[in-house]
């Protein structure tokens, strides 16, 4: 299933990351020293003057362009094959699938490098060009190490943050790795593994941070050097585009690194911002002879006119991840899906529905760390809350029993007779399961609650009676001028 | 000759249906006038001795030396930086600069390789082969000391990437305060209808890491080690 990651239902997932120590303690140290970064190459800046201005402007490019997509993609692709490159539209993950690898057959191609991205993740690109006969190579230290253990990501900037140096070496070892866990020893060995690879493979793949329209050039924002590798000695090049991954022109490019870089590692640049532009005249040796480029849908346009238009801005810069407090506890994996933290969930459910994703909204707390960190202000938690109020309308299968609760409370709030019965009943129903003036193992949905920790019990006094008590007392206060307020 | 483009109609008449356009939206310009520009207003009172300050402060960040050195003096520095780095191998973009510049006889001395395209592969593994990569850049990015490489089929992408050390000269005229300056560059030639080199490259220092344990690597597919040298009169 394209996206997916794992196959446990979210809560499951939840359980099991908590109490993998290694991975939170790896997780919550990532986040301090990635959020630590960022704050010294944004707000920290003085150099940069507001960063608050910054934002807008990344905002109103962002917006502008997913307000204006038709034409800005008709534009990119107008202009990439002018200069010789081929475009392939694609709705479905299937259909970018299938391109790709007529595209491969036709080379007769077998050895195949990749650069990191999240979009080939997420229409499994791997697994489909494996099936077909291809050795798939990918070719960023993260995605390497990931692939050699056959494990998944947990981050979309640094993927294999949930991994230790111990594993990583005993991953490589698989490959004939001696040396040490050392991460330059290990570094080393991949650099020596893959250099060969990249010089002999017949194609090279990458995904796309930004497509620049007025050009038809497509950016890579990049720190280790192997998207230069994939994208210049292979002599086919695929560069597959989530459809949203583009600027109007170069001066918009340059907002949009600047504050992808800043916000991603906290670096003024990236070690590579490399703009690639399909080469009408083909005389260079180490540049691609044929060039496509594959722009995806895969369910982006249902944001399209909808209040989640906005979740089409993001620059996947990661912000919005190394402030969550949610994801510092539970880490990727727990999501299900290859969007983790708060842009995951709200991204997730517009991509994949609300059937398998709709539960990934509830993983956050709502305290809009992530709105504030995000560097073009998509209002993640306001969209976090409207996904909730979707899935319980009925926008997937929520839990029956919320439905049903949700339904009682509905009618006992809005009788007052109820209400106050209700209000009564409370403390003498959960008598039998209250132990020291606390419920610590509550039934059905108090369940989740209280595996965490203790629910106060419910008052033997309630506000209303509490309420009217204590008027009766003001009143008399007043009447002996004591003033004293509520 | 023009590529094939597949399957576009249906695509965008999708996307225009969801965002309420007409066909005719999907053939106009959008108008639009920026309304933040904060990218203009920074580094603008900077003289060029600032900028050159700025950058040199920037490469320590990046783990990478700033030499600087006068046109007279500037083949006696790079015969010197390459002896340094342990010369070798060296390859070098075809750049008429290079000759300009009067370093023809340290490209012999140190028997340079001159990237050829016409060699086919073979220019590849000369680069490959080597320790020493050479390269001219076309601009220079003060803010993050980011060199900017206009690469095509003579100032080849290759020699930047390949070899351990890569060692850009930096003419002081090509330095500008960031990457706002570059890309304007290029903008006005895409506005003039101009062709751009199919690969821009910006490069800031030697290629790097941290996705072990958020371990910083320095060195991973490209190079190494990375020094500027800044000829202050050219």
């Amino acid at each position: 299933m394209p996206m997916q990651v794992g196959n446990r239902p979210f809560f499951e997932g939840v359980d099991e990351a908590i109490h993998d120590t290694f991975m939170v303690n790896a997780v919550s140290s990532a986040q301090d020293g990635l959020r630590g970064r960022k704050l010294s190459a944004t707000v920290g800046d003085d150099a940069l003057g507001d960063w608050e201005e910054w934002r807008s402007a990344g905002e109103e490019i962002r917006a502008h362009t997913i307000n204006h997509l038709d034409y800005y993609l008709k534009q990119l692709s107008d202009n990439f094959s002018a200069r010789g490159g081929h475009v392939f539209f694609a709705e479905t993950a299937e259909q970018a699938q299938e391109y790709i690898k007529k595209v491969v057959k036709q080379k007769n191609a077998k050895h195949i490098v990749k650069a990191k991205s999240m979009v080939t993740e997420e229409i499994s690109l791997n697994e489909a060009l494996t099936d077909i006969g291809c050795e798939v190579l990918e070719t960023d230290l993260a995605e390497f190490i990931l692939q050699v253990d056959h494990d998944s990501p947990s981050h979309i900037v640094v993927p294999s943050v949930h991994k230790n140096r111990q594993q990583i070496r005993d991953a490589f070892k698989k490959l004939g790795y001696e040396g040490t866990d050392d991460p330059k020893e290990l570094a080393g060995f991949a650099r020596r593994t893959l250099r060969d690879k990249f010089l002999k493979a017949d194609v090279g793949i990458t995904g796309c941070n930004f497509a620049v329209a007025d050009s038809g050039s497509i950016c890579l924002v990049t720190n280790e050097g192997n998207a230069n590798m994939v994208t210049a000695f292979p002599e086919t090049q695929i560069t597959v585009m989530g459809m949203e991954r583009l600027v109007p022109t170069w001066k918009d490019l340059d907002v949009a690194v600047s504050l992808l870089c800043r916000s991603s590692v906290g670096q003024r640049l990236t070690t590579y911002v490399t703009d690639i532009t399909p080469e009408a005249n083909q005389e260079a040796v180490d540049s691609p002879k044929d060039y496509h480029l594959v722009i995806v849908d895969a369910g982006r346009s249902n944001a399209l006119g909808t209040e989640f238009q906005s979740a089409l801005h993001c620059i996947r810069c990661a912000a919005c991840i190394n402030v969550c407090p949610v994801y510092r506890h539970i880490g990727g994996h727990a999501y299900g899906s290859i969007y983790p933290g708060p842009i995951g969930a709200v991204l997730s459910p517009i991509l994949g529905g609300y059937e398998q994703y709709g539960k990934l909204p509830y993983a956050s707390s709502l305290c809009a760390a992530c709105s504030e960190a995000c560097p073009v202000k998509i209002p993640l938690h306001k969209l976090l809350i409207r996904h909730r109020e979707k899935y319980v309308e009925g926008g997937g299968h929520p839990p029956v029993m919320e439905k049903v609760a949700m339904k009682g409370f509905s009618i006992g709030a809005s009788s007052p007779l109820l209400f106050r019965a209700g209000a009564k009943m409370a403390p003498i129903m959960l008598k039998p399961i209250v132990h020291d003036g606390s419920i610590q193992k509550g039934p059905g949905p108090m369940k989740p609650w209280t595996h965490g920790r203790d629910l106060p019990a419910p008052s033997q006094e309630n506000f209303r009676d509490w309420f009217k008590q204590h008027k009766g007392q003001k009143t008399a206060n007043l009447d002996k001028g004591t003033g004293e307020s509520l | 000759m023009n590529g094939t483009i597949e399957n576009r109609d249906s695509f965008l008449r999708n996307i225009a249906s969801k965002l309420n356009h007409t066909s005719a939206d999907a053939s106009q310009p959008p108008a639009w006038e920026h309304k933040y520009m904060p990218q203009e207003k920074v580094y603008q009172k900077y003289s060029t001795e600032q900028l050159v300050d700025m950058m040199k402060k920037a490469c320590d960040p990046i783990h990478t030396k700033a030499y600087e050195t006068t046109s007279d003096k500037l083949a006696e520095q790079l015969d010197k930086i390459i002896a340094d780095y342990g010369a070798g191998k060296v390859v070098a973009t075809k750049d008429e600069r290079f000759s300009k510049f009067g370093l023809q006889n340290v490209l012999s001395k140190y028997d340079v390789y001159t990237w050829n395209y016409s060699e086919g592969h073979r220019t590849i593994d000369r680069a490959a082969e080597a320790n020493i990569g050479l390269s001219i850049c076309d601009v220079m990015l003060a803010e993050s000391a980011t060199a900017g490489l206009f690469n095509d089929k003579d100032k080849a992408r290759s020699v930047s990437l390949l070899p351990e050390t890569s060692i850009v000269i930096v003419p002081k005229s090509l330095i500008v305060p960031r990457l706002t300056q570059a890309m304007q560059m290029v903008e006005e030639r895409v506005q003039k209808g101009e062709e751009i080199a199919s690969y821009i490259n910006f490069i800031s220092g030697p290629s790097n890491s941290a996705d072990i344990e958020m371990r910083l690597v320095v060195g991973v597919h490209g190079p190494i080690k990375v020094a500027y040298l800044i000829v202050s009169d050219l």
